[in-house]
């Protein structure tokens, strides 16, 4: 739990990590994420609470006696050293010898495919090899946790996905329990081994990339993680009523207000109205065509237009202003609230 | 505009030192090497020499205090960094006459810092610091501290805290990431601050005359007393080009000596 002044920053977080797996911090801007991190990293301290490193209280520990190694947003790279001082840096506090540093900074040039830049200064680099000595850096003195904040945000679009299976790929070889955050969810999702959901400094969901994307356990995890129909209802007598319709979904439900969440590729178009269980008919607003993927915007009354998503072979041929079903299958309706 | 505020008036000064001085406080346009020949005079050498000395390590006191002084103060929070901010800068509003008056009533013997310490009891009786050495060193590092500062303060404020935590996750104490990151990078700041606090404190004339005896003054006081007291104006113009061409070689050669060190790791 962590107060800044009034600000409540994190509250109330209560999680225990894996070793050996890449775990992801995800949630919007200014959800905490990075002040959770922080805390872990010794650079905050938390106003309740304590952090555990291998059965370890390390709470009371400064960040330079805790064995982690951290790459920041900024990169944060020394400016009055070369690539090798940079990555050096650590080696040199810890009084490692002349010859050994050097072997240890060749192998972890070659780690991060920058062999043969050691003594090129850090104004002259690229941001795509900046941010693997930023990578070696951190990792030369091999630490128990790889914390990462942001690392690619600064990076464009192409470098970034290249640089994510990149880290990925890195992880896995080194077996090194690492925490990244991120407000990107495809990063999360194509990264981690499990996802933690902060949203307003609380812990919204953990779990495995898929298993949060096709359980989401609330309305926010389910909009935030991919795109998602959101469905309100009423429940009473053991059924679910949307917009006048009955639905069978999957997941329990008590009496008032439900909200149901839909994937778009789960969802299917059927021509005219065809009345039966778990469908909505509408009116097509919008056909979204592109050739590898099909999306199709269909007005049923709700807040918001239902979405439906499929491949080029689930292609069904309508226009706008066609009046159109949208089936819901029930192993597709999870209830996140209610 | 250089020509004109600068080159001009030097040129001025340069002849000036060659003018013949008049019994009675005029000179006259002339061309005589009186002036210079006194200079070579062992007293002024000698006191050329104290001058730089004492401005070298005036220089060294205000680097050394400033620095730490001036990142401790961009890291800390807004509130109490605004306010010392302004009290340091309001610092530049006294003119040296008034820093000398204070520093030789707070270093004397009536009313001073050796008066609260016998009030306290730590002393027996009340000393005076001034006039001395130390009193002149610590008059000049507090007229040039608030420039120190100004020197300092933008380069420092622009550092990125996450460098400094980086360097703790990698194992470095608090201290240990002030020698060896914080002072590598604000290294060109560290000499500007130092070849500026040598330079001001060298024109500097009334704090070594308020806070020193004879034996502490510098050439500036030589050079204000030449031309005010003895109105040997060809004398003082002769003075203070030499002071002014030496200083220049003092620069020079600590920035040349700078560059040469400058290492990669």
């Amino acid at each position: 739990m962590k107060r800044f002044g009034d600000v409540v920053a994190v509250a109330g977080v209560d999680l225990e990590l894996p070793a050996g797996k890449l775990i992801s911090f995800l949630g919007p801007s200014g959800c905490g994420k990075t002040t959770l991190l922080r805390m872990i990293a010794g650079l905050e301290r938390p106003t309740e609470g304590r952090v555990f490193l291998d059965d370890e209280d390390i709470t009371d520990r400064p960040p330079h006696l805790r064995d982690i190694g951290m790459v920041f947003q900024t990169l944060a790279l020394f400016p009055h050293l070369s690539v090798a001082g940079n990555i050096g840096y650590g080696m040199r506090i810890r009084g490692v010898g002349r010859g050994d540093m050097r072997t240890r900074v060749e192998e972890l040039l070659q780690l991060v495919s920058l062999e043969g830049l050691g003594e090129r200064r850090i104004s002259q680099l690229s941001g795509g090899q900046r941010q693997r000595v930023a990578t070696a850096r951190a990792l030369a003195l091999e630490p128990r946790l790889f914390l990462l904040d942001e690392p690619l945000s600064a990076l464009d679009a192409n470098l970034r996905e290249q640089l994510q299976v990149e880290l990925r790929l890195l992880q896995q070889k080194l077996g090194i329990t690492t925490i990244m955050v991120t407000h990107d969810q495809r990063e999360a999702m194509t990264m981690s081994d499990l996802v933690v959901v902060i949203r307003l400094g609380e812990v919204e969901q953990v779990g495995a990339p898929l298993d949060v994307y096709r359980r989401p356990a609330t309305p926010f995890v389910a909009s935030f993680i991919g795109r998602t129909n959101i469905l309100r209802g009423e429940a009473s007598d053991g059924l679910v009523r949307i917009a006048g319709q009955t639905f069978d979904v999957d997941g329990a439900v008590t009496p008032g207000a439900v909200t149901v969440s839909v994937r778009p590729e789960d969802a299917h178009l059927l021509v005219g109205e065809v009345p039966e269980r778990n469908a909505l008919s509408g009116r097509v607003v919008f056909v979204r065509d592109l050739g590898e993927l099909f999306e199709c915007y269909v007005d049923c009354g709700l807040e918001e237009h239902v979405v439906v998503a499929g491949s080029p072979r689930e292609r069904v041929h309508v226009e706008q202003g066609e009046r159109v079903t949208v089936s819901f299958p029930r192993e597709a309706c999870v209830v996140v609230r209610g | 505009m250089l020509a004109v505020f600068f080159l001009a008036p030097f040129g001025f000064m340069l002849a000036t030192s060659f003018y013949r001085r008049i019994e009675g406080g005029f000179y006259e346009p002339a061309f005589v090497f009186g002036s210079w020949q006194r200079l070579a005079h062992g007293v002024f050498i000698e006191r050329t020499l104290f001058s730089i000395g004492i401005c070298l390590l005036a220089g060294a006191v205000c680097i050394a205090v400033a620095f730490p002084f001036t990142y401790f103060l961009t890291r800390m929070r807004r509130r109490p960094h605004v306010i010392l901010l302004v009290l340091i800068m309001s610092a530049l509003a006294l003119s040296e006459v008034i820093v000398g008056f204070a520093w030789s009533v707070l270093l004397g013997r009536a009313a001073g810092i050796s008066n609260i310490l016998v009030w306290l009891g730590a002393m027996d009786e009340a000393q005076a610091y001034q006039p001395s050495f130390v009193a002149v060193l610590l008059g000049l590092c507090y007229i040039a501290f608030p420039y120190c500062i100004l020197t300092l303060y933008p380069q420092l404020t622009r550092l990125d805290p996450e460098v400094t935590e980086a360097a703790q996750t990698m194992g470095a104490s608090p201290w240990r990431t002030f020698w060896t990151v914080v002072v590598p990078i604000g290294r060109p700041i560290i000499m500007a601050g130092f070849l500026l606090v040598f330079v001001f404190t060298l024109g500097s004339y009334l704090i070594p005359a308020f806070l020193g005896r004879p034996e502490h003054w510098t050439l500036s006081v030589f050079i204000s007393d030449q031309a005010t007291f003895n109105a040997n104006v060809p004398f003082a113009a002769a003075m203070a080009l030499f002071l002014t061409v030496l200083s220049l070689g003092v620069v020079a050669l600590v920035m040349w000596t700078e560059s040469r060190t400058r290492r990669a790791f």
